[in-house]
This record gives structure tokens, sequence and C-alpha cells, in this order.
């Protein structure tokens, strides 16, 4: 079937299966940056938004986001480049697989939080794991970022 | 110094950071086969008749194998310099399977949907054999895991297949039965270590296709590009001339791709169907059909006389390498290498045990292999002792614990080049607050906080084996390009290897580019793992750029038509010392490739190490328990590390983080279960947990540097060592907290609680 969704800004037509995952389609149409990790929504890798609300796009059916707004890391390269500056420069990216699907939910709770503590930070992103780093590291990145202590 | 010892950022962080298509996956050819496993659902089976004549008419099918298609030459699929002490003890497909998920059928068809369509169709009917599945029956079994006769060892492994022994190990000095019994005190205990998921984020994956020349291409996420080839070389029966492997950016590895799980499989469809192929493992599938954690049964004995010198360290080990061997007789034996040497005040010492085969999953190589296992085992006696002798056990460890200068009973008279772990105990101490807070608090009625510690070693790279090159080569721009064969797993390696090379060269790190790991291109190199990069690699790029700077002084004197004596380079500019004389490097650059009878300058170099010198790190736990529950809460970890000279401290820091949340997850989370019938029941994140953000309480990190006369810089090696203390340190916590001593990893709130009831070992 066809649909017709806004992928970072741009209305793109999509032909998909019924039974296809939205981070399968993304891939198909050559955005790289979503990744799956676990298949049973535990890990975060595959974090975009839809109409901005960070959603697990492996297992969101493509048909679902017929008409809807997708964003994915290409789409807001300014304030993931902002981000991912800090963290680079606090050595907190290692393998960098996660880091999309991180930096989208990061960013999405930038727009939803206000000066939020750091339960309060860690709770918001509970389900994005990193295997690499520890996760010290990106939590001193984040509150660089958010300016908070 | 200018660059080492700086917290330089990462040359790739932005590109991965950002998700730009720079791993397997993202540089496959589009047209791509897709590759998939058919697999067994039976531990330990011969297929008696299999049927792909439905599936190979489906439309879109390209390929299917069987064990009739294959080569029949035994291999392993070990990542360890040639000749492997790993078993060459597989075939790519075999008529008999040994696990539930082993290789039945390879199927490559144009899309993922109608490869699996295509497995579906596929008959097999199975004749059952009784699996072996509890390691601790495996000697002896009635059935034999690998009963064919053609399996190979490089060495004596010690390998008794017809037993399902794949590997004894024995090291003893001095005579253990008449040592303890001069002992005033005698502790025993048995530790159980569970097969744990490397579960890096970025699945298994490799993709292959045929060059213009008709040479296999496998672009894999690997830990070994050079084993990768030698391997595929051997297990494809073709020239390993005739194969290319290409590292790109890498998801993860922890030691998992230290051992080639996928690439033969794609390589095997393009090279029958002359077809660009990849294979992607799915997250099950990297659970359950790839390498784990060499799951152990440890006993340890310690004698110690009434002071509270230990005399006598005695380990006896039980390991499960599961159905086939990959690194079975190297991780086992490192158990021993990695604890034997801490405590030198002894006596006699003995490390000895079978390595077995069982119808599980393989095992592998994990960060920390065979260290962490030991390392739990041998500090949590440690602490037993401590205790039973009513001593701080810290104190112990002060009286006890080998330093810079000394030797010990296995070192054989090689003293101990470097060491600040004495100074990292008592720099822990001050971070955890050891005086105010060991060994426990109580909360209010139901909680306790308590602290434990522990202390490990591992080494920095494989002494008098692995051995790496390096070239750094002067570009006509007067830039550098520095050629490594290792692999950068996230780490920051080629980063660390580039500052080297940058502060020899007394350059800005801007003016490297490097280029790592391609085998058509990179000089040799073993690959990252055993603690390598850093140390062996770290050495070879160090004499590389001193070889190029001497030449660039040569060359520049030549230019300036004076003797190397009389000139000097500082990065930019090689000038005369007496005199007006100079010329600039990117003038030389372009001077030594224009004209005739030029050379452009290249150093290299090839290093590899007589020792591999151990890093250490001293561990310290807090843990709160809800004494109702048994919940446990880490509060606070600290980890003070000796690594030699920090070369990047901010890469150095989520090194040891990373690490240390890992060694949580093997001590407090991360639980395997198998069904009855040997299928992995934990298989997905939901079931085996790993740690999140919520689960690791605070992780402090401090360094107190050594400097390590045989490393670059003063540097060992920092990946491996950092995984070691928290079991056994969280295990003393529990412990000191409500007194129940887990003796099985995970340390479950079930196990804390079902202990205190009963106050019984688990």
């Amino acid at each position: 079937m066809q649909i017709e969704v806004i992928v970072n800004l741009k209305k793109i037509k999509m032909e998909v299966d019924a039974n296809e995952f939205l981070a399968d389609t993304l891939r198909k149409y050559g955005i790289l940056s979503v990744r799956k990790g676990c298949d049973t929504t535990c890990c975060g890798l595959c974090t975009v938004w839809i109409d901005d609300k960070p959603t697990l796009s492996c297992t969101t059916l493509s048909f679902r986001a017929n008409g809807r707004k997708i964003t994915t890391i290409e789409g807001v390269h300014k304030e993931a480049d902002e981000f991912a500056q800090i963290l680079v420069a606090e050595g907190a990216e290692q393998c960098g697989f996660c880091s999309p699907g991180f930096i989208m939910t990061v960013l999405a709770m930038k727009n939803e939080l206000t000066n939020p503590t750091e339960e309060t930070i860690v709770h918001y992103l509970t389900g994005n794991l990193c295997r690499c780093t520890g996760y010290m590291g990106q939590l001193r990145a984040i509150k660089t970022y958010l300016g908070v202590q | 110094m200018k660059t080492v010892g700086k917290g330089i950022s990462k040359i790739d962080g932005m590109s991965i950071a950002t998700g730009k298509p720079v791993y397997t996956e993202d540089l496959a050819m589009a047209n791509s086969l897709v590759v998939k496993l058919l697999r067994s659902p039976h531990a330990f089976a011969k297929i008696n008749s299999i049927d792909t004549t439905i599936a190979e008419k489906l439309e879109g099918v390209e390929c299917i194998l069987t064990y009739k298609d294959v080569p029949k030459q035994r291999f392993s699929l070990a990542g360890q310099s040639y000749p492997e002490p790993s078993p060459y003890d597989r075939l790519i497909l075999e008529e008999v399977v040994r696990y539930v998920g082993d290789e039945v059928a390879i199927i490559a068809a144009i899309d993922e949907k109608t490869a699996l369509k295509a497995m579906s169709l596929i008959k097999v009917k199975y004749e059952l054999f009784d699996p072996v599945l509890d390691f601790e029956k495996a000697i002896g079994h009635a059935s034999i895991v690998h009963a064919e006769n053609d399996v190979h060892c490089n060495f004596d492994i010690g390998m008794k297949k017809e037993l399902n022994i794949v590997s004894s190990h024995k090291v003893e000095v001095g005579n253990i039965d008449e040592e303890i019994k001069k002992c005033d005190i005698v502790v025993e205990e048995t530790y159980y270590t569970q097969a744990n998921a490397h579960a890096m984020m970025e699945t298994y994956r490799a993709s292959s296709y045929l060059d213009h020349t008709g040479r296999l291409v496998i672009v894999s996420s690997t830990q070994i590009p050079f084993h990768v080839r030698r391997q595929l070389a051997k297990a494809l029966q073709i020239p390993a001339s005739k194969i290319r492997v290409i590292k790109p950016r890498i998801g993860g590895g922890f030691g998992g791709k230290q051992t080639s799980a996928v690439e033969i499989f794609t390589a095997i469809v393009t090279l029958k169907t002359g077809k660009p192929a990849i294979i992607i493992y799915d997250r099950k599938e990297t659970f359950s059909c790839t390498t784990s954690r060499h799951a152990m049964r440890l006993s340890v004995r310690l004698g110690a006389d009434s002071n509270g010198y230990i005399r006598v360290v005695d380990i006896q080990g039980l390991s499960d390498t599961g159905a086939y061997g990959e690194h079975a007789s190297t991780v086992f034996s490192v158990v021993g290498d990695k604890t034997l040497p801490l405590y030198n005040k002894t006596t006699a010492v003995r490390f000895t045990g079978n390595v077995v085969y069982t119808n599980k999953m393989p095992a592998g190589a994990f960060r920390g292999y065979g260290a962490t296992q030991g390392a739990y085992a041998l500090e949590s006696t440690i602490n037993l002792l401590a205790e039973k002798l009513a001593m701080d056990p810290t104190e112990i460890r002060l009286m006890n614990l080998i330093k810079e200068g000394e030797t010990c009973l296995t070192y054989n008279g090689k003293l101990l080049g470097s060491s600040t772990l004495h100074k990292c105990i008592e720099k822990g101490k001050e971070l955890i607050g050891w005086k105010e807070r060991y060994p426990v608090q109580q909360i209010d009625k139901n909680r306790v906080r308590a602290i434990g510690m522990a202390v490990t070693m591992q080494g920095s790279g494989i002494a008098g084996i692995d051995t790496a090159s390096a070239e750094i080569r002067l570009n006509d721009d007067g830039n550098f390009t520095l050629l490594i064969g290792s692999t950068d797993m996230g780490t920051g390696s080629d980063t660390i290897l580039a500052q080297m090379a940058a502060e020899i060269l007394e350059i800005p790190i801007e003016n490297i580019i490097v280029n790592a790991a391609d085998t058509d291109i990179s000089p040799y190199d073993p690959g990252s793992y055993a603690s390598s990069t850093t140390y062996v690699t770290g050495m070879a790029v160090v004499q590389a750029a001193q070889d190029l700077k001497r030449q660039i002084i040569e060359s520049g004197a030549k230019f300036l038509e004076v003797s190397s004596e009389e000139v000097e380079f500082d990065g930019e500019t090689i000038s005369m010392i007496k005199g007006e004389g100079s010329v600039r490097l990117e003038k030389l650059a372009e001077f030594l490739v224009l004209g005739t009878g030029k050379r452009q300058l290249v150093g290299n170099a090839t290093y590899g190490s007589p020792v591999s010198p151990p890093p250490f790190i001293a561990g310290f736990a807090e843990v709160e328990i809800d004494k109702e529950t048994g919940k446990i809460d880490l509060i606070d970890y600290v980890a003070v590390v000796d690594c030699g000279t920090v070369i990047n401290p901010k890469l150095a820091r989520i090194q040891v983080e990373g690490g240390i949340v890992q060694g949580i997850g093997m001590a407090l989370y991360e639980d395997v279960k198998f069904g009855d019938k040997g299928k992995l029941l934990t298989n997905t994140f939901m079931q085996y947990k790993i740690p999140c953000r919520k689960d690791i309480g605070n992780v402090q990190v401090a360094f107190e540097e050594s400097f390590e006369k045989t490393g670059p810089f003063g540097a060992k090696s920092i990946g491996e060592v950092v995984i070691n203390t928290p079991a056994p340190a969280i295990a003393h916590a529990v412990y000191n907290a409500v007194g129940v001593r887990v003796t099985s990893l995970p340390i479950t709130p079930e196990k804390v609680f079902m202990g205190m009831q009963n106050k019984i070992n688990f």
C-alpha cells in the first residue's frame, strides 16, 4: 500500500507492506540513522519522533504513520550537533550505535521538561540502553546541555 | 607532553554520535541478497534427511545450502593468532547439530520475507541424542558432544573428547598439601559464574561482494579483520589472497566480535552466487547463537598464618565451553594467570581443572576473559578469610598484594614493572568513606547499607604472541596517514593511537588521517582484544612515528645540504641548529614526491611485547538492602585504576565507567537460564536484563597513574580490568549488609532473601 508522510519536513510517498514497521521503511528510504537493537521495545535505538513525540519505530506499523510528521536525527541536525558536541567533548559516545535514538530522546526531553532534576532525566531516558558508556558520562553531558545541576 | 595525556575528543565522535551511515549495514550494497539461517530446534541431533526442493522453487530464492554443499575442512572461529590454541571443531554446516540454534541450512533470497518463507519450507528430519546440558555432569557423560574423529588441535591442550573434555590445565608451584598443613587458618568456598551475553547494541552482521578482479570482499563488524581473512580462507578452501576484509565503524564488541560468528555465511553465498549478500543477526540470534562468557565453577582454598599472611592459593576450576571450543583453553588459563600472581607472600599456589563441551551455545571471548570469573572467586574468598581472621579486608590486601619490583611464585623471578595498586586501595577507601561507613549502617528498621571491596589485575596484550604493525606516511601535502590494523570498537583507540603519533612527530592530531582497518591496506595486526591496542599497537605506532621522524630529519638535512645532526624538526619546519637554513614540512613533502630520484617517506614498525604488564584496579561498592524483600540497590561504586600513564583521561574515564557498569550487570542482573531441553530462555532484553540508567547508582572513577617502562609513554591497558571488581565487591557488601554470602551470580534479591531466611549459601 502507499502512504504519504512528512519525513524531516519533506512530503514523501512510500510503498509499504501492511505488516511493515516504520524503522524498516525509513531505512529502505535511505534514512540510515534509524537502527534496531532489540525487536522487543527495550533498547530505544529506533526512536524517532512522530508528530514531535519520541516513538519506537521498530514496533510502529508504517501505515499508521500515514499523514503524520516523522522526524529523525537527519531532520534536527542543528540541535543534534549542538548536543553531540557536548556529548563528544565529554567522551561519552563510544560505539555510537545507540546515539541517534538516544539524542532524539534527549532533544524531546528538552522540549518537554523544564529544568528537570537528575532523577527526572534518568527516568525519562530509562528506555534508552547503552552497553558501552555506563551512562554516567551521558548524564554529565545532558546536565551541561540543559544547564542544570 | 602536548597531545598525550590530554582529553582529546574522538576523531570519529561527531559522525557516530549523529547517526552518519558508517556501520556495516549502512555500507552494504543495495541489491544484496539477504541471508538467513535455519537453526536446530534440538540440543543434540543428527540430520537424517533434509529436503530443500520446495523451498528452492520459491521465486526470489537464490541459494540454499546444507551440510552436503559446504567444504569439509574443520576450523575454529576463535580470533587468535595462528596457530590458534582453540580446537578446529567446526564445519560451516554439519550433519550433527550440537545446540539449540546450531546452523542447519543457509538460505539466500532477494529479500528477508522470501528468505524466511523459504526457510519455513525446508523439511528436516532429526535423530535425537541425549544432550549434555549440565556442565558438572559432562565429564564421562554417556553422550559425546564431539564424537567425530577429525577434530584437530594445533597444540596439546589436554583434549579428551571421549570424556567431553576440551582442555585440561594445571599450574602448580610449591607443595600445596605440605604448605596447607602449616597454615593456621584455611578457608574454602565454591563459586558459580554465569554465561553472560555481551549485549553490544549492534548485533552481529557482515556483507560481502566480489570486486572488479573477482576477489571476495567482506565488510564486517569485527574486532579481528586479519583473523577473519585467515579463517575464511581455511573454511572456504580458497587462498587468503583472494579475500579482503574491511572493518567499518563497529557498534560495540566486548570480545564478542573476537569470534567470527557471521562472516562465513555471507561469504559462501557470494562465492556460490557471485552476488553481494548481507547477514544481520536479530537480537534473539545474537543471544542464542553466537558466543557467551564461559560459565564456570571455581573452588578456592586459601591458607594463611595467624598474622594474616596468605601462604596458599589453590583454585580448582570447571569451565563450560558449550558446543564448540572457541577460546576454551585460553580463557580458562587466564583464570589462574590473573589471580595467582596477585597475592605474592605465598609458599605454594595452584590452579587446575578442565574445560568441558556441553550441548549449549558456545562460549567465547568476553571482556575480562577468565580474569573476571577468577576475580569473583578469589576476591570473595579473600574477604571470607579477612572475616575469619577478624582483619580489615583492605589491610589483608595491603599486606599481601604484589608490589612494584617484587616477584611471585608464578612469575618465576620476573619483577613486576609497575603498580600503584596499594595507592588505589588507599584512594578508594577515602572516596567511599571506608573509615566512617565500613562495614554496615542501619538506615531504618528494614534497610541497611554496607560496603564491600575487591581488587584485580589483567594483562596488556598477549606476551610473546600477538604482534602489531603500524605505518605512517608523510603525504604530498605535509599531512600524515596513520595505517593500522587494530579495531576501534568505540573505545577511541584510533584517537589514542593518533595522539601517540602526534606526540612523537610534534604535530597537531588534526594533521593525521587514521585508516583502520582493511586487510588490503592496513599492516598486520592481530586485532583488538586482550587489552592490547593501546599497549601493543601503541608501541608499534610510537616506533613507526620515530622511524618517520628520523627520515624527515634526514631528508630535511639533505635538502638543506647538511648532516642530520645539524638540523632539528619541530613538527612544522626542519631547521639548522646553527645557522639560518630551514625548510617547511609541506615544502619538503612536496619535494619528496616531485621529480626524479625521490622517495615518499613512510615510517614502519612491528612490535610484540615479551611481557604483558598488568593494569590494576581497586573497586568499592556500597549497597542498600531492604531486609523485608532482599531488594538490593547499588548506591555508590568507586573504582581507582592503575593503567600506567593515562593517554586520554576523558576516554579512559568512560572506559572505566562502562566496564564497571557491565560488571554491575554481571553481579546483580544478568541471569542466564536454559530450558530443560537446552534452549536459551533469556534470549531478549525482556528476559536478560542488562543495567539501565536506574540500576547503577553513582559510579566514581579515579586514576593512580604508574609508569610502565615497557609501554608507550608509560601506558598499560584499561579495557578489560575494569569489569572484574563489581561482582566480588558487591557480593562482599551484600554479606556485610545481611550476612548472606551469595556464591553464584547474579546476586538476586531472591537469593539474598532466601539466604536471610535460612542463612545458607547460594
